[in-house]
Protein backbone atom coordinates (compact mmCIF):
# COMPACT_ATOMS: atom_id res chain seq x y z
CA UNK A 1 0.00 0.00 0.00
CA UNK A 2 1.04 3.29 -0.97
CA UNK A 3 1.88 5.85 2.06
CA UNK A 4 -0.96 8.00 0.52
CA UNK A 5 -3.39 5.40 0.17
CA UNK A 6 -2.94 4.67 3.41
CA UNK A 7 -3.04 8.40 4.60
CA UNK A 8 -6.24 8.62 2.49
CA UNK A 9 -7.64 5.55 4.79
CA UNK A 10 -6.44 7.07 7.85
CA UNK A 11 -8.57 10.58 7.14
CA UNK A 12 -11.34 8.78 6.17
CA UNK A 13 -11.57 6.55 9.45
CA UNK A 14 -10.65 9.92 11.72
CA UNK A 15 -14.38 11.34 9.76
CA UNK A 16 -16.20 8.17 10.53
CA UNK A 17 -15.36 7.72 14.05
CA UNK A 18 -16.40 11.56 14.21
CA UNK A 19 -19.73 10.43 13.06
CA UNK A 20 -20.35 7.29 14.41
CA UNK A 21 -20.19 8.50 18.02
CA UNK A 22 -22.56 11.82 17.75
CA UNK A 23 -25.22 11.64 20.29
CA UNK A 24 -24.22 9.26 22.92
CA UNK A 25 -26.92 9.35 26.17
CA UNK A 26 -24.75 9.35 29.29
CA UNK A 27 -25.67 5.83 30.06
CA UNK A 28 -23.55 4.41 27.37
CA UNK A 29 -20.48 6.05 28.17
CA UNK A 30 -18.85 4.01 30.26
CA UNK A 31 -19.61 0.50 27.82
CA UNK A 32 -18.64 2.95 24.82
CA UNK A 33 -15.66 3.18 26.31
CA UNK A 34 -15.13 0.35 27.19
CA UNK A 35 -15.95 -1.46 23.71
CA UNK A 36 -13.75 0.60 21.48
CA UNK A 37 -10.83 -0.16 24.15
CA UNK A 38 -11.44 -3.64 23.34
CA UNK A 39 -11.24 -2.67 19.46
CA UNK A 40 -7.76 -0.70 20.07
CA UNK A 41 -6.77 -4.40 21.31
CA UNK A 42 -6.26 -5.06 17.20
CA UNK A 43 -2.40 -4.08 18.33
CA UNK A 44 -2.34 -8.33 18.82
CA UNK A 45 -2.29 -8.70 14.85
CA UNK A 46 0.89 -6.47 15.06
CA UNK A 47 1.87 -8.45 17.74
CA UNK A 48 1.40 -11.61 15.80
CA UNK A 49 3.30 -10.50 12.72
CA UNK A 50 5.95 -9.27 15.01
CA UNK A 51 6.38 -12.34 16.55
CA UNK A 52 5.29 -14.50 13.93
CA UNK A 53 8.11 -13.44 11.89
CA UNK A 54 10.68 -13.04 14.51
CA UNK A 55 13.50 -14.32 14.96
CA UNK A 56 16.11 -13.79 17.91
CA UNK A 57 15.63 -14.34 21.41
CA UNK A 58 14.62 -10.89 22.46
CA UNK A 59 11.83 -10.25 19.36
CA UNK A 60 10.49 -13.85 21.09
CA UNK A 61 10.18 -12.30 24.34
CA UNK A 62 9.43 -8.96 23.44
CA UNK A 63 6.63 -10.27 20.60
CA UNK A 64 4.94 -13.10 23.01
CA UNK A 65 4.85 -10.15 25.65
CA UNK A 66 3.14 -8.00 22.70
CA UNK A 67 0.56 -10.86 21.89
CA UNK A 68 -0.10 -11.56 25.58
CA UNK A 69 -1.20 -8.15 26.61
CA UNK A 70 -2.99 -7.68 22.89
CA UNK A 71 -4.77 -10.62 24.38
CA UNK A 72 -6.02 -9.48 27.44
CA UNK A 73 -6.94 -6.09 25.50
CA UNK A 74 -9.06 -8.14 23.15
CA UNK A 75 -10.72 -10.81 25.52
CA UNK A 76 -11.00 -8.92 28.68
CA UNK A 77 -12.46 -5.65 26.88
CA UNK A 78 -15.15 -7.12 24.59
CA UNK A 79 -16.00 -9.63 28.18
CA UNK A 80 -16.20 -6.64 30.59
CA UNK A 81 -18.38 -4.93 27.76
CA UNK A 82 -20.87 -7.85 27.32
CA UNK A 83 -20.94 -7.84 31.69
CA UNK A 84 -21.93 -3.80 31.64
CA UNK A 85 -24.34 -3.79 28.87
CA UNK A 86 -25.87 -7.25 30.04
CA UNK A 87 -27.13 -5.11 33.14
CA UNK A 88 -29.03 -3.23 31.20
CA UNK A 89 -30.35 -6.33 28.93
CA UNK A 90 -31.97 -8.28 30.93
CA UNK A 91 -34.96 -5.77 32.12
CA UNK A 92 -37.97 -5.07 29.93
CA UNK A 93 -38.10 -2.35 27.43
CA UNK A 94 -39.36 1.09 29.67
CA UNK A 95 -42.91 1.54 29.34
CA UNK A 96 -44.16 3.04 25.85
CA UNK A 97 -45.88 5.80 27.89
CA UNK A 98 -42.78 8.00 28.51
CA UNK A 99 -44.63 10.88 28.56
CA UNK A 100 -45.60 11.32 32.09
CA UNK A 101 -43.07 13.90 33.66
CA UNK A 102 -42.08 13.63 37.41
CA UNK A 103 -43.71 16.82 38.56
CA UNK A 104 -47.24 17.76 40.58
CA UNK A 105 -48.73 15.18 41.19
CA UNK A 106 -47.45 12.27 43.88
CA UNK A 107 -49.31 9.76 41.49
CA UNK A 108 -48.15 5.73 41.63
CA UNK A 109 -45.79 4.95 38.88
CA UNK A 110 -46.82 2.28 36.55
CA UNK A 111 -44.43 -0.09 37.32
CA UNK A 112 -43.21 -2.99 34.00
CA UNK A 113 -41.76 -5.37 36.23
CA UNK B 1 1.49 -26.88 11.37
CA UNK B 2 -1.62 -24.37 9.88
CA UNK B 3 -1.71 -24.26 6.33
CA UNK B 4 -0.53 -20.54 5.18
CA UNK B 5 -3.05 -19.55 2.78
CA UNK B 6 -3.08 -15.47 2.43
CA UNK B 7 -0.03 -13.03 1.32
CA UNK B 8 0.47 -10.40 3.18
CA UNK B 9 -1.52 -7.36 1.95
CA UNK B 10 -2.70 -9.55 -0.55
CA UNK B 11 -6.19 -9.47 -2.10
CA UNK B 12 -7.37 -12.12 0.14
CA UNK B 13 -6.05 -10.86 3.48
CA UNK B 14 -7.29 -7.09 2.58
CA UNK B 15 -10.73 -8.38 1.99
CA UNK B 16 -11.03 -10.19 5.33
CA UNK B 17 -9.83 -7.23 6.80
CA UNK B 18 -12.24 -4.89 5.27
CA UNK B 19 -14.81 -6.99 6.96
CA UNK B 20 -13.82 -6.88 10.55
CA UNK B 21 -12.86 -3.04 10.54
CA UNK B 22 -16.74 -2.83 8.44
CA UNK B 23 -17.90 -5.01 11.67
CA UNK B 24 -16.20 -2.94 14.38
CA UNK B 25 -17.82 0.67 12.65
CA UNK B 26 -21.46 -1.49 12.65
CA UNK B 27 -20.35 -2.41 16.35
CA UNK B 28 -19.59 1.09 17.44
CA UNK B 29 -22.30 2.85 15.52
CA UNK B 30 -25.12 0.40 17.38
CA UNK B 31 -23.45 0.47 20.91
CA UNK B 32 -24.59 4.08 20.96
CA UNK B 33 -28.15 2.83 21.44
CA UNK B 34 -29.48 1.01 24.73
CA UNK B 35 -31.34 -1.26 22.72
CA UNK B 36 -28.42 -2.28 20.66
CA UNK B 37 -25.42 -1.76 22.42
CA UNK B 38 -25.00 -5.76 23.81
CA UNK B 39 -25.45 -7.11 19.92
CA UNK B 40 -23.14 -4.25 18.95
CA UNK B 41 -20.15 -5.69 21.21
CA UNK B 42 -20.81 -8.96 20.18
CA UNK B 43 -20.38 -8.01 16.46
CA UNK B 44 -17.16 -6.18 17.11
CA UNK B 45 -15.76 -9.18 18.82
CA UNK B 46 -16.75 -11.20 15.65
CA UNK B 47 -15.15 -8.70 13.68
CA UNK B 48 -12.33 -9.20 16.21
CA UNK B 49 -12.27 -12.87 15.52
CA UNK B 50 -12.34 -12.75 11.91
CA UNK B 51 -9.22 -9.99 12.16
CA UNK B 52 -6.99 -12.63 14.10
CA UNK B 53 -7.88 -15.69 12.37
CA UNK B 54 -6.93 -13.82 8.65
CA UNK B 55 -3.48 -12.73 10.47
CA UNK B 56 -2.62 -15.93 11.84
CA UNK B 57 -2.96 -17.75 8.12
CA UNK B 58 -0.72 -14.97 6.72
CA UNK B 59 2.11 -16.70 4.55
CA UNK B 60 5.34 -17.41 6.60
CA UNK B 61 4.20 -17.03 10.24
CA UNK B 62 6.06 -18.89 12.36
CA UNK B 63 6.89 -19.38 15.69
CA UNK B 64 3.33 -21.40 16.87
CA UNK B 65 4.59 -22.15 20.34
CA UNK B 66 5.05 -18.79 21.24
CA UNK B 67 2.02 -17.16 19.90
CA UNK B 68 -0.60 -20.04 20.90
CA UNK B 69 1.77 -19.12 24.86
CA UNK B 70 0.86 -15.72 24.01
CA UNK B 71 -2.61 -16.04 23.12
CA UNK B 72 -3.19 -18.35 25.40
CA UNK B 73 -1.88 -16.39 28.69
CA UNK B 74 -3.46 -13.66 27.38
CA UNK B 75 -6.84 -14.67 27.42
CA UNK B 76 -6.47 -16.66 29.96
CA UNK B 77 -6.08 -13.36 32.12
CA UNK B 78 -8.44 -11.48 30.21
CA UNK B 79 -11.17 -14.04 31.02
CA UNK B 80 -10.53 -14.50 35.15
CA UNK B 81 -9.99 -10.73 35.15
CA UNK B 82 -13.01 -9.80 33.91
CA UNK B 83 -15.07 -12.83 35.29
CA UNK B 84 -14.28 -11.86 38.64
CA UNK B 85 -14.09 -7.92 38.23
CA UNK B 86 -17.11 -6.51 41.02
CA UNK B 87 -19.42 -3.79 38.46
CA UNK B 88 -17.70 -0.88 40.88
CA UNK B 89 -14.13 -1.96 39.58
CA UNK B 90 -15.14 -1.82 36.16
CA UNK B 91 -13.23 2.07 35.55
CA UNK B 92 -10.11 0.82 36.67
CA UNK B 93 -10.31 -2.64 35.02
CA UNK B 94 -11.01 -0.59 31.42
CA UNK B 95 -7.95 2.17 32.57
CA UNK B 96 -5.76 -1.42 32.78
CA UNK B 97 -7.15 -3.05 29.41
CA UNK B 98 -6.27 0.47 27.47
CA UNK B 99 -2.76 0.11 29.45
CA UNK B 100 -1.53 -3.25 27.98
CA UNK B 101 -2.68 -2.29 24.53
CA UNK B 102 -0.70 0.58 24.89
CA UNK B 103 2.13 -1.60 26.23
CA UNK B 104 1.64 -4.14 22.99
CA UNK B 105 2.17 -0.97 21.01
CA UNK B 106 5.49 -0.05 22.64
CA UNK B 107 6.51 -3.54 22.18
CA UNK B 108 5.73 -3.88 18.70
CA UNK B 109 7.90 -0.36 18.02
CA UNK B 110 10.57 -1.82 19.77
CA UNK B 111 10.87 -5.27 17.99
CA UNK B 112 10.17 -3.53 14.94
CA UNK B 113 13.30 -1.47 14.95
CA UNK B 114 14.93 -4.08 16.55
CA UNK B 115 13.93 -6.44 13.62
CA UNK B 116 14.90 -3.42 11.03
CA UNK B 117 18.10 -3.35 12.49
CA UNK B 118 19.15 -6.60 12.60
CA UNK B 119 18.57 -6.99 8.50
CA UNK B 120 20.89 -3.83 8.23
CA UNK B 121 17.78 -2.01 6.60
CA UNK B 122 17.76 1.44 5.58
CA UNK B 123 14.32 2.16 7.45
CA UNK B 124 12.16 4.46 4.79
CA UNK B 125 10.68 7.24 6.78
CA UNK B 126 7.15 6.33 6.21
CA UNK B 127 7.85 3.29 7.99
CA UNK B 128 10.03 4.96 10.87
CA UNK B 129 8.29 7.40 12.07
CA UNK B 130 5.06 5.73 12.66
CA UNK B 131 6.98 3.23 14.38
CA UNK B 132 8.76 6.41 16.75
CA UNK B 133 5.30 7.59 17.03
CA UNK B 134 3.76 4.17 18.24
CA UNK B 135 6.81 3.32 20.84
CA UNK B 136 6.46 7.17 22.57
CA UNK B 137 2.63 7.39 22.60
CA UNK B 138 2.55 3.42 23.52
CA UNK B 139 4.46 4.11 26.44
CA UNK B 140 3.11 6.89 27.56
CA UNK B 141 -0.65 5.24 27.40
CA UNK B 142 0.91 2.40 29.15
CA UNK B 143 2.16 3.58 31.88
CA UNK B 144 -0.43 6.68 32.36
CA UNK B 145 -3.21 3.82 32.41
CA UNK B 146 -1.03 2.21 35.23
CA UNK B 147 -1.07 5.52 37.44
CA UNK B 148 -5.29 5.84 36.46
CA UNK B 149 -5.31 2.02 37.48
CA UNK B 150 -3.30 2.59 40.64
CA UNK B 151 -5.48 5.99 41.62
CA UNK B 152 -8.91 3.87 41.36
CA UNK B 153 -7.47 1.14 42.97
CA UNK B 154 -6.44 3.28 46.05
CA UNK B 155 -2.92 1.78 45.31
CA UNK B 156 -2.02 5.38 45.50
CA UNK B 157 -3.78 7.98 47.10
CA UNK B 158 -6.67 9.89 44.07
CA UNK B 159 -5.19 13.29 45.73
CA UNK B 160 -3.13 15.26 43.02
CA UNK B 161 0.54 14.10 43.41
CA UNK B 162 2.79 16.87 42.11
CA UNK B 163 6.32 18.31 43.38
CA UNK B 164 7.26 21.31 42.79
CA UNK B 165 8.60 22.59 39.41
CA UNK B 166 6.28 19.62 37.69
CA UNK B 167 5.30 21.73 35.01
CA UNK B 168 9.16 22.22 33.93
CA UNK B 169 9.82 18.81 34.41
CA UNK B 170 7.33 17.63 32.20
CA UNK B 171 8.43 20.38 29.83
CA UNK B 172 12.42 19.29 29.66
CA UNK B 173 10.99 15.69 29.19
CA UNK B 174 9.12 16.61 26.48
CA UNK B 175 11.92 18.69 24.71
CA UNK B 176 13.77 15.76 24.94
CA UNK B 177 11.85 13.05 23.54
CA UNK B 178 10.95 15.51 20.42
CA UNK B 179 14.88 15.69 20.21
CA UNK B 180 15.35 12.30 20.48
CA UNK B 181 12.50 11.37 17.57
CA UNK B 182 14.02 13.79 15.23
CA UNK B 183 17.53 12.72 15.92
CA UNK B 184 16.14 8.91 14.97
CA UNK B 185 14.45 10.06 11.83
CA UNK B 186 17.69 12.45 10.90
CA UNK B 187 19.80 8.97 11.41
CA UNK B 188 17.36 6.72 9.70
CA UNK B 189 19.82 4.57 7.20
CA UNK B 190 21.20 3.50 10.92
CA UNK B 191 18.80 4.17 13.86
CA UNK B 192 20.22 3.64 17.22
CA UNK B 193 18.20 0.55 19.32
CA UNK B 194 20.11 2.21 22.39
CA UNK B 195 18.14 5.35 21.42
CA UNK B 196 15.06 4.51 20.81
CA UNK B 197 14.94 2.43 24.51
CA UNK B 198 15.35 5.75 25.88
CA UNK B 199 12.97 7.32 24.16
CA UNK B 200 10.59 4.57 25.73
CA UNK B 201 11.75 4.97 29.22
CA UNK B 202 11.08 8.76 28.80
CA UNK B 203 7.91 8.62 27.61
CA UNK B 204 7.37 6.32 30.26
CA UNK B 205 8.36 8.89 33.07
CA UNK B 206 6.22 11.60 31.40
CA UNK B 207 3.26 9.33 31.18
CA UNK B 208 3.71 8.87 35.01
CA UNK B 209 4.49 12.77 35.46
CA UNK B 210 1.41 13.78 33.91
CA UNK B 211 -1.13 11.38 35.26
CA UNK B 212 0.02 10.99 39.32
CA UNK B 213 -0.94 14.89 39.24
CA UNK B 214 -4.89 14.55 38.49
CA UNK B 215 -7.16 13.97 41.06
CA UNK B 216 -9.35 11.13 40.95
CA UNK B 217 -12.59 13.61 39.93
CA UNK B 218 -10.92 13.96 36.35
CA UNK B 219 -9.55 10.08 35.55
CA UNK B 220 -12.63 9.73 33.76
CA UNK B 221 -11.63 12.03 31.12
CA UNK B 222 -7.83 11.09 31.63
CA UNK B 223 -8.72 7.47 30.84
CA UNK B 224 -11.04 7.88 27.94
CA UNK B 225 -7.80 10.32 26.55
CA UNK B 226 -5.35 7.44 27.09
CA UNK B 227 -7.69 5.66 25.11
CA UNK B 228 -7.98 7.39 22.68
CA UNK B 229 -3.94 7.61 22.64
CA UNK B 230 -3.78 3.90 22.37
CA UNK B 231 -5.98 3.70 19.25
CA UNK B 232 -3.94 6.54 17.80
CA UNK B 233 -0.65 4.23 18.15
CA UNK B 234 -2.51 1.27 16.80
CA UNK B 235 -3.21 3.37 13.87
CA UNK B 236 0.49 4.39 13.68
CA UNK B 237 1.40 0.68 14.27
CA UNK B 238 -0.48 -0.29 11.09
CA UNK B 239 1.33 2.13 9.23
CA UNK B 240 4.29 0.86 10.02
CA UNK B 241 3.29 -3.02 9.62
CA UNK B 242 1.38 -1.70 5.97
CA UNK B 243 -1.54 -2.94 7.95
CA UNK B 244 -5.11 -1.89 6.93
CA UNK B 245 -7.07 -3.28 9.61
CA UNK B 246 -4.95 -1.65 12.17
CA UNK B 247 -5.08 1.62 10.91
CA UNK B 248 -9.06 1.47 10.64
CA UNK B 249 -9.25 0.46 13.88
CA UNK B 250 -6.65 2.53 15.55
CA UNK B 251 -7.80 5.45 13.90
CA UNK B 252 -11.50 4.45 14.42
CA UNK B 253 -10.99 4.06 18.39
CA UNK B 254 -8.77 7.44 18.65
CA UNK B 255 -11.55 9.83 16.59
CA UNK B 256 -13.93 8.35 18.37
CA UNK B 257 -12.55 8.85 21.67
CA UNK B 258 -11.38 11.94 21.57
CA UNK B 259 -15.18 12.67 20.94
CA UNK B 260 -16.12 10.70 23.66
CA UNK B 261 -13.36 12.90 25.91
CA UNK B 262 -14.51 16.36 24.65
CA UNK B 263 -17.55 15.38 26.02
CA UNK B 264 -16.75 14.10 29.32
CA UNK B 265 -14.81 17.60 29.90
CA UNK B 266 -17.82 19.35 29.05
CA UNK B 267 -19.90 17.72 30.89
CA UNK B 268 -17.80 18.74 33.71
CA UNK B 269 -17.48 21.99 32.13
CA UNK B 270 -13.25 21.81 32.20
CA UNK B 271 -11.05 21.76 29.33
CA UNK B 272 -9.18 18.64 28.56
CA UNK B 273 -5.75 21.08 28.50
CA UNK B 274 -6.88 22.05 31.97
CA UNK B 275 -7.21 18.53 33.17
CA UNK B 276 -3.91 17.61 31.65
CA UNK B 277 -1.78 20.99 33.11
CA UNK B 278 -3.56 21.99 36.37
CA UNK B 279 -5.26 19.26 38.00
CA UNK B 280 -7.70 19.70 40.95
CA UNK B 281 -4.19 20.20 43.05
CA UNK B 282 -3.31 23.37 41.18
CA UNK B 283 -5.05 25.62 43.85
CA UNK B 284 -2.60 24.60 46.68
CA UNK B 285 -4.95 25.85 48.99
CA UNK B 286 -7.82 24.04 48.08
CA UNK B 287 -6.11 20.73 47.68
CA UNK B 288 -5.46 20.21 51.28
CA UNK B 289 -7.08 17.76 53.58
CA UNK B 290 -8.62 20.54 55.69
CA UNK B 291 -10.72 18.31 57.58
CA UNK B 292 -9.94 19.48 61.34
CA UNK B 293 -11.73 22.15 61.61
CA UNK B 294 -15.06 21.81 62.87
CA UNK B 295 -18.13 23.57 61.33
CA UNK B 296 -22.11 22.66 62.96
CA UNK B 297 -23.66 20.64 61.04
CA UNK B 298 -26.69 18.36 62.01
CA UNK B 299 -26.70 14.49 62.26
CA UNK B 300 -29.36 12.49 62.69
CA UNK B 301 -30.17 8.52 62.61
CA UNK B 302 -31.80 6.05 60.14
CA UNK B 303 -35.31 6.82 62.12
CA UNK B 304 -35.14 10.20 61.47
CA UNK B 305 -34.30 9.89 57.90
CA UNK B 306 -37.16 6.84 57.51
CA UNK B 307 -39.74 9.42 59.00
CA UNK B 308 -38.07 12.22 56.60
CA UNK B 309 -38.83 10.34 53.50
CA UNK B 310 -42.03 8.45 54.01
CA UNK B 311 -43.99 11.44 54.69
CA UNK B 312 -42.77 12.99 51.75
CA UNK B 313 -44.56 13.64 48.16
CA UNK B 314 -41.09 13.33 46.20
CA UNK B 315 -37.65 12.66 46.92
CA UNK B 316 -34.78 12.22 44.58
CA UNK B 317 -32.05 10.17 45.22
CA UNK B 318 -28.28 11.68 44.10
CA UNK B 319 -25.75 8.77 44.22
CA UNK B 320 -22.31 9.05 43.98
CA UNK B 321 -19.17 6.73 44.14
CA UNK B 322 -19.69 5.93 47.48
CA UNK B 323 -22.82 4.29 46.76
CA UNK B 324 -20.40 1.70 44.55
CA UNK B 325 -17.81 1.43 46.72
CA UNK B 326 -20.79 0.06 49.47
CA UNK B 327 -22.38 -1.82 46.87
CA UNK B 328 -25.73 -0.29 47.91
CA UNK B 329 -27.35 -0.21 44.79
CA UNK B 330 -29.93 -3.03 45.79
CA UNK B 331 -30.47 -1.66 49.30
CA UNK B 332 -31.29 1.79 47.89
CA UNK B 333 -33.68 0.07 45.62
CA UNK B 334 -35.52 -1.19 48.80
CA UNK B 335 -35.44 1.94 49.88
CA UNK B 336 -37.22 3.37 46.87
CA UNK B 337 -39.48 0.35 46.83
CA UNK B 338 -40.77 1.05 50.31
CA UNK B 339 -41.40 4.74 49.48
CA UNK B 340 -42.80 3.86 46.41
CA UNK B 341 -45.24 1.41 47.69
CA UNK B 342 -46.23 4.34 50.33
CA UNK B 343 -47.16 6.66 46.90
CA UNK B 344 -43.85 8.91 47.32
CA UNK B 345 -42.38 9.47 44.25
CA UNK B 346 -38.93 8.40 43.55
CA UNK B 347 -36.71 9.62 41.02
CA UNK B 348 -32.55 8.62 40.65
CA UNK B 349 -30.23 11.82 39.89
CA UNK B 350 -27.33 10.92 37.95
CA UNK B 351 -24.88 13.52 37.65
CA UNK B 352 -22.82 12.97 34.01
CA UNK B 353 -19.40 12.28 35.97
CA UNK B 354 -21.21 10.63 39.20
CA UNK B 355 -18.88 7.68 40.40
CA UNK B 356 -15.75 7.49 38.40
CA UNK B 357 -17.08 7.15 34.96
CA UNK B 358 -19.74 8.34 32.72
CA UNK B 359 -22.76 6.05 33.35
CA UNK B 360 -20.86 4.34 36.50
CA UNK B 361 -24.25 4.69 38.14
CA UNK B 362 -26.41 4.14 35.34
CA UNK B 363 -24.96 0.46 35.34
CA UNK B 364 -24.92 -0.03 39.18
CA UNK B 365 -28.57 1.17 39.61
CA UNK B 366 -29.75 -0.87 35.88
CA UNK B 367 -28.37 -4.00 37.91
CA UNK B 368 -30.49 -3.48 41.07
CA UNK B 369 -33.25 -3.45 38.36
CA UNK B 370 -34.13 0.30 39.05
CA UNK B 371 -36.38 1.11 35.87
CA UNK B 372 -34.70 3.03 33.26
CA UNK B 373 -37.05 5.88 33.17
CA UNK B 374 -36.50 6.41 36.73
CA UNK B 375 -32.81 7.64 36.18
CA UNK B 376 -32.96 11.59 35.67
CA UNK B 377 -30.18 13.69 34.05
CA UNK B 378 -29.00 16.64 35.41
CA UNK B 379 -30.85 19.30 32.86
CA UNK B 380 -33.86 17.12 33.73
CA UNK B 381 -33.88 16.90 37.16
CA UNK B 382 -32.39 20.87 38.11
CA UNK B 383 -35.43 22.62 37.55
CA UNK B 384 -37.67 19.57 39.57
CA UNK B 385 -35.24 20.40 42.73
CA UNK B 386 -37.21 23.35 44.50
CA UNK B 387 -40.51 21.09 43.90
CA UNK B 388 -38.46 18.04 45.76
CA UNK B 389 -39.57 17.89 49.19
CA UNK B 390 -36.47 15.34 50.73
CA UNK B 391 -32.79 15.09 48.62
CA UNK B 392 -31.07 12.05 49.31
CA UNK B 393 -27.32 12.12 48.69
CA UNK B 394 -26.15 8.44 48.68
CA UNK B 395 -22.07 8.69 48.70
CA UNK B 396 -21.86 11.95 46.26
CA UNK B 397 -19.74 14.47 47.02
CA UNK B 398 -18.23 16.93 44.60
CA UNK B 399 -21.00 16.92 41.89
CA UNK B 400 -23.46 18.01 44.82
CA UNK B 401 -21.29 20.87 46.39
CA UNK B 402 -22.79 24.38 45.49
CA UNK B 403 -19.56 25.86 45.78
CA UNK B 404 -19.53 25.06 41.98
CA UNK B 405 -22.04 27.96 41.52
CA UNK B 406 -21.00 29.88 43.88
CA UNK B 407 -17.75 30.57 44.90
CA UNK B 408 -15.28 31.80 41.79
CA UNK B 409 -12.45 30.72 43.78
CA UNK B 410 -13.26 26.94 44.20
CA UNK B 411 -11.31 24.43 42.36
CA UNK B 412 -14.56 22.97 41.01
CA UNK B 413 -15.69 26.77 39.98
CA UNK B 414 -17.93 26.33 36.94
CA UNK B 415 -18.27 22.27 37.54
CA UNK B 416 -22.31 21.41 36.84
CA UNK B 417 -23.94 19.99 39.68
CA UNK B 418 -26.89 18.39 40.59
CA UNK B 419 -28.96 21.54 42.54
CA UNK B 420 -30.07 19.37 45.75
CA UNK B 421 -29.40 22.25 48.14
CA UNK B 422 -32.79 23.79 45.98
CA UNK B 423 -34.70 21.14 47.65
CA UNK B 424 -36.60 21.46 50.77
CA UNK B 425 -34.37 19.13 53.03
CA UNK B 426 -31.44 17.19 52.15
CA UNK B 427 -30.19 13.99 53.63
CA UNK B 428 -26.70 12.82 53.32
CA UNK B 429 -25.76 9.53 53.88
CA UNK B 430 -21.49 9.28 53.91
CA UNK B 431 -19.45 8.03 56.54
CA UNK B 432 -17.61 11.33 57.37
CA UNK B 433 -17.57 15.15 56.88
CA UNK B 434 -13.85 14.03 54.24
CA UNK B 435 -13.67 15.70 51.07
CA UNK B 436 -14.35 14.13 48.26
CA UNK B 437 -11.73 13.52 45.09
CA UNK B 438 -11.47 16.96 44.52
CA UNK B 439 -10.10 17.32 47.92
CA UNK B 440 -12.53 20.31 48.74
CA UNK B 441 -14.93 20.91 51.76
CA UNK B 442 -18.75 20.51 50.55
CA UNK B 443 -20.45 23.51 52.44
CA UNK B 444 -23.50 21.56 51.28
CA UNK B 445 -22.98 19.89 54.37
CA UNK B 446 -23.24 22.93 56.79
CA UNK B 447 -26.55 24.45 55.06
CA UNK B 448 -29.25 24.83 57.27
CA UNK B 449 -31.60 22.45 55.42
CA UNK B 450 -29.12 19.68 55.46
CA UNK B 451 -29.22 16.60 57.63
CA UNK B 452 -25.87 14.01 57.99
CA UNK B 453 -26.37 10.53 58.23
CA UNK B 454 -22.95 9.18 58.99
CA UNK B 455 -22.58 5.78 58.06
CA UNK B 456 -21.99 3.53 55.23
CA UNK B 457 -24.30 3.61 52.54
CA UNK B 458 -25.61 -0.11 52.84
CA UNK B 459 -26.11 -0.22 55.78
CA UNK B 460 -27.70 2.82 56.02
CA UNK B 461 -29.82 2.32 53.42
CA UNK B 462 -30.78 -1.34 54.99
CA UNK B 463 -31.51 0.73 58.16
CA UNK B 464 -33.95 3.13 56.42
CA UNK B 465 -35.92 0.54 54.58
CA UNK B 466 -36.50 -1.18 57.94
CA UNK B 467 -37.46 1.90 59.59
CA UNK B 468 -39.45 2.69 57.21
CA UNK B 469 -41.42 -0.51 57.11
CA UNK B 470 -41.92 -0.09 60.50
CA UNK B 471 -43.73 3.20 60.57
Amino acid sequence: MSLMTEITIFVLAVFVGFEVISKVPTTLHTPLMSQTNAIHGIVMLGGLIVLGYADDGLEYVIGTIAVAFGAINIVGGFMVTDRMLGMFSKRPKPAASSASRPGASGSEKGSDK
Amino acid sequence: MIQAVLQPGGDAATALYIVAFSLFIIGIKQGTHPTTAKRGNLIAAVGMAIAVVTTLLLDGMGNWGLIFLGLGIGTAVGVIASIRVQMTEMPQMVALYNGVGGGAVALIAWSEIRHGISLGEDFPLDELIPIIFAGVVGSVSFWGSNIAFAKLQDLIPTRPIAAPGQQVINAVLLIAIVTICVILAVDHESPSQGLFILLLVLAAILGNLVVLPIGGADMPVVISLLNAFTGLSAAAAGFALDNVALIVAGTLVGSSGTILTLEMATAMNRSVANILFSGFGGAPAGGGGGTGEERPHVSIGAQDAAIKLAYADSVVIVPGYGLAVAQAQHAIKEVADELEARGVTVNYAIHPVAGRMPGHMNVLLAEADVAYENLKEMEEINPEMPRTDVAVVVGANDVTNPAAKNDPDSPIAGMPIIEVSEAQEVIVIKRSLSPGFAGIDNDLFYESNTSMLFADAKQAAADIAAEIGNL
